[in-house]
């Protein structure tokens, strides 16, 4: 089965480092990512009106050229990507007339959009398809006493209906950290939002968010954060500037995408231009581990 | 807080509306507060997500389209999954700052991102806040 691979608009820029590892990972596993041609944003956020279509319209287009590529499955890193293409795909063919208005816009694609593409997210491939046995297997280089706490945010679990784990009780991440030999540490706010695209407008609300995050994680006995989702990784990592001036009782702790530490752990070389895309430095903490 | 209720207050076309644009009933709510409970930015709001379900079942949907809470919802959607009625409060809040964006009325004005600020941000943080901000 082919698994194309959607990157979005933010892997390319800020997350770099995700696409990056996530690749060198999923070639390393024996199921390479093959980009899928012609994609454009997938607009971020579902649109929640009943209404209006045009705002469906950027995923459905990709969904549709994914679908004329001969993918049967679409693969995602970035968990909004996942849930806006999802969603969108699930609020158009549940309604023929919505289904037949969306094509009737696409008269400049090859073909009609059929909903033949299954979108789904890395981990799921990882734990379903791949098996975290067989990741175990790989493991070279064991995040041993390594303490992580598996940060979901909203949309990997919300709504349950496309939930990839359980909505309030997640612990694939968790069992990934177990996995790679690390400790998967459950916190209380891991599935609690980060302020999202409030970081644009309302800077203060996702600086709080933040703090009461990374206390949340830090009293639960965390080093380290893992995530999937870009903005997530932007407000948890890079607003810790802005929590440390406001909070001088914080502490700091490094963010990291779920795939950086399974490159670790695999044995793939930790790229030292990764380390620019993160606010917090993660390498004190990796070099006392005795991981790079 | 006082309130006045008349029976055009509440036959609020406006009211049909947001029923309409969400695909939700307001009437559905009974007022048990989980919404409010479990939303994690009610600090930064005038009304609580529970309050916003109450007030458009009087009709009162001027003091709600005004409000600051339906711009610092940020559609986590906690308060949609844990509804016993299952209403799906966040669709509410969309359909509220839908009606203030198709006059243009939304908070983000593009011109007031510092420089600075728009060399830090990522992408994914632009075009999330200009679909969910901008008329």
């Amino acid at each position: 089965m082919k698994l194309g691979y959607f990157p979005g608009c933010t892997l390319k820029t800020n997350a770099k480092h995700f696409e990056d590892s996530a690749m060198q990972v999923m070639e390393l596993l024996g199921q390479p990512l093959e980009e899928m041609e012609n994609w454009i944003c997938c607009g971020t956020v579902f649109s929640m009106t009943t209404d209006d279509l045009m705002l469906q319209l950027a995923s459905i287009r990709n969904l549709l050229r994914a679908e004329n590529q001969g993918y049967d499955e679409l693969v995602t890193l970035c968990s909004m990507c996942y849930n806006t293409l999802k969603r969108a795909k699930e609020f158009i063919l549940n309604d023929e007339e919505n289904l037949r208005k969306v094509n009737d816009f696409m008269y400049r694609e090859e073909a009609k959009f059929k909903g033949t593409t299954d979108v789904v997210h890395l981990l799921s491939i990882l734990k379903d398809r791949i098996t975290f046995d067989e990741i175990k297997n790989k493991v070279t280089k064991p995040l041993t006493d390594l303490k992580i706490g598996a940060y979901y945010g909203c949309l990997l679990v919300r709504p349950k209906e496309l939930a990839i784990d359980d909505f309030e009780d997640p612990t694939i991440m968790e069992e990934l950290v177990d996995t790679l030999g690390g400790e998967g540490v459950v916190f209380p706010y891991r599935l609690e939002c980060c302020g999202a695209y409030q970081t644009v407008t309302e800077k203060d609300v996702t600086v709080k968010r933040t703090y009461e995050i990374i206390n949340s994680a830090r009293n639960a006995g965390c080093e380290a954060l893992i995530t999937s989702c870009p903005l997530c990784a932007f407000n948890l990592d890079q607003r810790q500037k802005e929590t440390s001036e406001e909070f001088l009782e914080f502490s700091t702790m490094p963010v990291f995408y779920f795939t950086e530490l399974m490159a670790i752990a695999l044995g793939l070389k930790w790229n030292k231009d990764w380390k620019k895309l993160h606010y917090i430095n993660p390498v004190p903490l990796l070099k006392e581990k005795g991981l790079i | 807080m006082s309130l006045k209720i008349t029976r055009e207050k509440i036959k609020n076309s406006l009211v049909d509306k947001i029923e309409e644009i969400s695909g939700q009933n307001v009437f559905d709510c009974y007022q048990c507060g989980i919404c409010s409970s479990g939303c994690p930015v009610t600090d930064y709001m005038d009304y609580s997500p529970n309050q916003v379900m109450r007030l458009l079942q009087l009709g009162s949907v001027d003091e709600i389209l005004n409000s600051k809470t339906i711009w610092i919802c940020s559609t986590c959607l906690q308060c949609s999954t844990r509804c016993p009625k299952g209403i799906e409060v966040a669709q509410v809040m969309e359909a509220l700052r839908t009606i203030n964006l198709r006059q243009r009325e939304g908070t983000l004005k593009p011109e007031d991102i510092k420089s600075k600020e728009l060399k830090d941000l990522p992408p994914i943080a632009l075009v999330s806040a200009f679909r969910k901000l901008t008329g």
